[in-house]
Parts: structure tokens; sequence; C-alpha cells
């Protein structure tokens, strides 16, 4: 396996100012971020956030329009993508079709010059290493076509890590398979980037992929990136409305914030410090709530309708005349929730951001 | 995968038209071709086939057919390569070149060459002062040749590299692989079946191209006549058993053709435009 010998650079990757436009449609704009030797960072966004053409770049299958990318300390933008020594997972695997998996897994070190090329024996031997590594021993004679997505995904990631790379950038590399599979290659994943030593870019539109298996998160919308940090971090500082919406299911009410306090429609409560003025949008996630307040203040929900899914249940209710999804375990609900009831709830945590400053996109 | 549908009574009364459509228009041709060429034994076809300018036509059909055929697979492989693979512009431009021969008749892409090269053509006078043979000549009807089996590589390759992407490419090239390997260990052998079946049509056509070839060649018994054209030659001088013979070859040459399309077609379907499963 490609151990790291070398020291600890502080920085591995530094991105710097990249944009990027494909004809009058910008894709990156102005992106700047580092990620630090073995660190596993994730891009998180929804589809045209420009995540992959960021990835495309690191390879070197892109070429930025401007700014600058550095890879332990060196000019990457320089280096031709075949010299980068970036492995690359495909969205779609793109193994190649016509060669068995332990073709597949050997190319990247048969293609290497003469001088630099392993024998015959050492080739075979790193295939069968590798194939042990991604749990697929005995399916070295098989053609991409009869694995299954799982296999297919395991051997690209297979043979991006035979060439021993420096960064290995992944796309989406759950995308296509089912939501069984993922969560099992998930952690799997994180194992075999923590066993390689490598510094590991991941790009994915799932916000509970990212959150799970990250060290950090950057999160990507319309060519720019928006935030970076630690899941907790973004879970807990969300800089936008559009953040906040998007790392998880969100309920979002109309409020007003004045001489220190939040007033939502009846509800009235200390607002903090820092809490934007004026009128706002009030958010919190539909499980961080607690229903009937002992002092009896709160918001005021028509319960339209329950649905209980396990130890859960949703609630549908109308507040203050919008329609939102509460989440609550059955244990903290209220003694027969039922249709038409009113109930009165209040958030635990709520996030302010001035209205109308950003709309907010849910995410898929 | 399409669903099928079942129309009772229809489809068997359409099974039945197309068949003797097949028939009247093919198997039975094709029967003429072969009971023509025996009708007055086999020692008299045998016998035609002692005619050195017989002999003259199958060496000068071979010979523009391996010029030819291989310049239009080297063509086409890098037309549908460029097409597939990159964004450029004029793309559009160049597929309707592609596509030309098909929509004109075969006789005016021979005419162009007479009127570019021909003693009265545009070039002619240089030529001659240069003592460049090019109509009356093989160079003349292999440029003809070319120009009518243009397309068949191309377009058999295009919508098939189109369909599998760069992202092969692009993972061979993140992997360490320079250019020409990319296109030889992965573009090329993707591509392999799809190319020997463009080969073997366009190979179909160019032996058995007779307008363009016949504007171009003069038709010099001998020298300038390929294999349909000698047929021709033949049948004018009521040689009947003779032509009917020379055209049992290119007939076997059709069906030699169709055997191997339709193995092609079976054994690799996945892996050729045409016949594509989806």
């Amino acid at each position: 396996m490609p151990a790291n010998d070398e020291g600890d650079a502080a920085l591995a990757l530094e991105v710097k100012g990249v944009s990027k436009s494909f004809g009058r449609y910008p894709a990156l704009k102005d992106v700047s971020f580092a990620a630090a030797d073995r660190e596993f960072l994730a891009l998180l966004g929804p589809s045209g956030s420009g995540k992959t053409t960021l990835l495309r770049v690191l390879a070197g299958l892109e070429e930025p329009d401007a700014g600058e990318v550095r890879f332990g300390g060196e000019d990457y933008l320089a280096i031709p993508a075949r010299r980068r020594r970036a492995g690359m997972v495909f969205q779609h695997y793109a193994l190649f079709r016509h060669m068995t998996v332990a073709q597949n897994i050997a190319f990247g070190l048969k293609v290497r010059p003469r001088a630099e090329r392993p024998s015959t024996t050492e080739i075979r031997k790193r295939v069968g290493d590798l194939l042990d590594l991604v749990q697929l021993t005995g399916l070295d004679k098989r053609y991409p076509a009869q694995l299954s997505g799982g296999q297919r995904q395991r051997v690209a990631l297979a043979r991006a890590l035979a060439i021993e790379p420096r960064m290995l950038l992944l796309d989406e590399p759950f995308g296509a398979l089912d939501a069984q599979v993922r969560r099992d290659l998930r952690h799997w994943l994180r194992e075999v980037h923590d066993r390689a030593g490598v510094t590991t870019v991941f790009v994915t539109h799932d916000q509970e992929e990212a959150l799970d298996l990250a060290d950090r998160v950057a999160i990507l919308r319309d060519g720019k990136l928006i935030q970076l940090g630690k899941p907790q971090e973004l879970y807990d500082h969300p800089a936008s409305a559009f953040v906040y919406d998007f790392l998880g299911p969100s309920c979002r009410l109309p409020g007003v914030v004045e001489e220190g306090r939040l007033r939502v429609g009846d509800w009235v409560t200390p607002a903090a410090a820092d809490a934007p003025k004026g009128d706002v949008d009030v958010y919190f996630r539909p499980d961080e709530i607690e229903f009937a307040p002992a002092d009896g203040a709160g918001l005021a929900a028509q319960v339209r309708g329950a649905a209980a899914r396990g130890p859960q249940i949703r609630i549908d209710c109308l507040v203050e005349g919008r329609s939102l999804e509460l989440q609550v375990r059955d244990v903290i609900a209220p003694a027969g929730v039922a249709l038409g009831l009113s109930v009165r709830f209040r958030p635990t945590r709520v996030k302010l951001y001035p209205r109308g400053a950003e709309a907010a996109v849910t995410s898929p | 995968m399409p669903f099928k549908i079942y129309l009772p009574g229809l489809a068997p009364l359409m099974l039945a038209l197309a068949a003797a459509v097949m028939g009247l228009l093919i198997i039975m041709p094709l029967g003429v071709v072969f009971t023509e060429a025996f009708a007055k034994g086999a020692s008299t076809y045998l016998a035609s086939f002692y005619d050195p300018d017989l002999w003259a036509a199958i060496r000068l059909t071979l010979l523009v057919a391996a010029i030819s055929v291989p310049l239009n697979a080297v063509f086409g492989l890098a037309a549908a390569w460029c097409i597939a693979k990159f964004e450029f512009r004029g793309k559009s431009l160049l597929l309707a070149i592609i596509d030309l021969p098909f929509s004109m008749s075969p006789v005016v892409s021979g005419l162009v060459w007479v009127l570019l090269f021909g003693a009265q053509g545009w070039f002619g006078a240089w030529l001659i002062d240069h003592d460049i043979k090019i109509i009356f000549d093989v160079s003349g009807i292999v440029l003809a040749t070319i120009t009518v089996t243009l397309p068949f590589v191309a377009r058999e390759l295009i919508p098939l590299m189109q369909d599998q992407g760069v992202d092969e490419e692009a993972a061979a090239v993140t992997l360490g692989a320079g250019g020409f390997t990319v296109f030889r260990q992965i573009t090329l052998p993707n591509v392999r079946w799809a190319l020997l079946y463009g080969v073997l049509l366009c190979n179909a056509r160019a032996m058995g191209e007779f307008g363009a070839v016949s504007v171009v060649s003069g038709k010099i018994r001998g020298l300038t006549n390929t294999l349909p054209l000698h047929i021709e030659a033949l049948y004018n001088d009521y040689d009947f058993v003779g032509a009917f013979a020379a055209a049992s070859l290119l007939a076997s040459l059709g069906l030699v053709t169709l055997v191997l399309k339709t193995g092609l077609e079976w054994r690799y379907s996945g892996e050729l435009s045409h016949a594509r499963k989806r």
C-alpha cells in the first residue's frame, strides 16, 4: 500500500481563486480552499454547483481560466493530467470494458515508462493485494459487464489506488448504487482512505454522505464555495439559509426581530445578540422542537395528518398559515395527536437569516 | 427493451408480404445469376475463366479495394474520433460532408473527378504537361471508389463512439497513459468489431461499385475495366455465360459479406452501431 513516508506537510492541496466557464456559462467562480495531507474532504452541492468541474480541474482534465492549484507545494497546473498521479474514480466508473478486472487494475502500472514499470510478477502481486483490499478476491478474470454496480465501483477504486496516487478524487462514487449498498460502502471507503494514507477529495450531492464521511465539507453553490468546515461546525453554524436548508430537513417561518426579541405569530422569545434585525426567516429542524410547553408559550399548530414510521412520528400541520412537517419521537408527542387538533410547540433551536436574502433551494 | 406487439392475423400477413417481396426482389435474381452462369454446363462456366481480360479485371478490382478500403478505414476512424470525442466548430458540416456520397448519385461522384482531372478539366492541361495520368487510370478509379465508399466506416463508428463517451479515455489519462497509448489500448479496442463491420461493408461496395468507376475508367479491356465494368462489357457482347460467370463471383462476394456481417451482428451486437441491443 502506498505508505506516505514523507513528513506530514501541513497543507497538501491548495486551490486559489480558480474560475472556469464553459462558453458563457460560469461553472466555477473564484474558488479557494486548502486540504491537509491525508485529509478527507467532501465537495457538497446540488447538481450544477460546479463540484464535478472542480474535481476535474484537480485531476487535470479541465484547465481553469484563472487561479492556482498547488499540491505539496508544486504548481499542479503545470503538470499534465497523466503525470499528476491523481487517482480518479468516475461517477459511472469508466472501467475499460474490453479488459478483465485484473487488466483494469494493472493498467496504470503497465503504461508506465519501461524504467519505472514494475516487473510482471510484481504487478500481479499488487493486483492481488488490491483485489483483497477491495474485497473482490477471485473476480480477477471477470469483465466489467459481469459485475454488479458495487463491484464495479470497487474495481474503479482499486484501479485508482494501483498507481499509488498522491491524491484520490472521487466523483459521486456511490451515485449509481442503491441506498443499502451506499451505506455499506461508505464506511469501508473511509477505512480504505485511512489505510492508503492519501488526501481524498470526494464529490457528492448527498449531505448525509458528506457529513458522515468527510473530515471537512465544502459547500458549493452556482460555482461558488460558500462554506467550508467540519461537519458538526457546518451543521451547528450554517452561514446562510441555503446551507441550513441543504444540510438537512428544515422548517421555515417568517418572523420579526425587534428590541432584542424575536416574534413569530403570537410567540415571542429573546433573540440572540448577533441576530439580524427586522424581517427575518426563522429556520429550525423539524425534530428540534418541544411539544406543549409547560408555560403555554409557543407556536400554534393545526394538525392535518400524522404518520408513524418506526419510533418517529411525522406531523403534517399548519403553522402561521404555512404547511410544515414536524418530526417527533412518539414518547414526546402529545397523547392523541389527531386530525384537526390544535397543539402548541416551540423550536428548541432556531436560526435567523435576513428575509429573502437568499432563496433556499431544497436538497434532493 | 422494446415491447413486442401482437396483432393477431395482421402479423402473419405482413410477414408473408415481406417474404414475397424478398423472394421476388432478392432471392430470385440471385438464383438467376447462378442458373444463367451454369446454363451451358459446368465446363462452359469454368471455360469462361480462361479469359485473361477477366483476370485483369479481378486483379484491378482487388487492387482498387486494397488501396481504397484501408484509406477509408483510416479516414473513417479519424473522422469518427474527432466527431465523437471532441467539440469543434464546423462539426455538423463535416458530418454532412461524410454523408454526401450517400445522398448523391455515384455518377456525379465520378464526374467531379473528370471535371477536375480530365483532359478538358480544371487541372487537365497541367497534368498532361507533367505526364500524370489520373482519369482513365487506376488512380482515378481509386479516387472515385474512395469518394463513393467514404461514409461506410465513419457512419458505423460515430454513433458507437458517441455512445461510449470519453470517460474511459479520461480515466486512462489520469492513470498515466499518453495520447497514443490511450488510442491504441482504449479507443481502438472499444470499436474494433464496429471497425471490422464498417470495413466489410466498405469493401463490398468498393468491389461492386459501377457508376462512379464507369465514368473515370475509360473501360479499356484488360487495363481499366474493374469486375463490374467487365461484366457489363461481356453482357453487351452477348456473352451471357461469361457475364453471369463473372457476376457469380460478385454475387459470391456479396454472400460471403452477408455471412460475415451476420456473424458479427450475432456475436458482437453490443459493440456495433447497427445492431445494438438497447
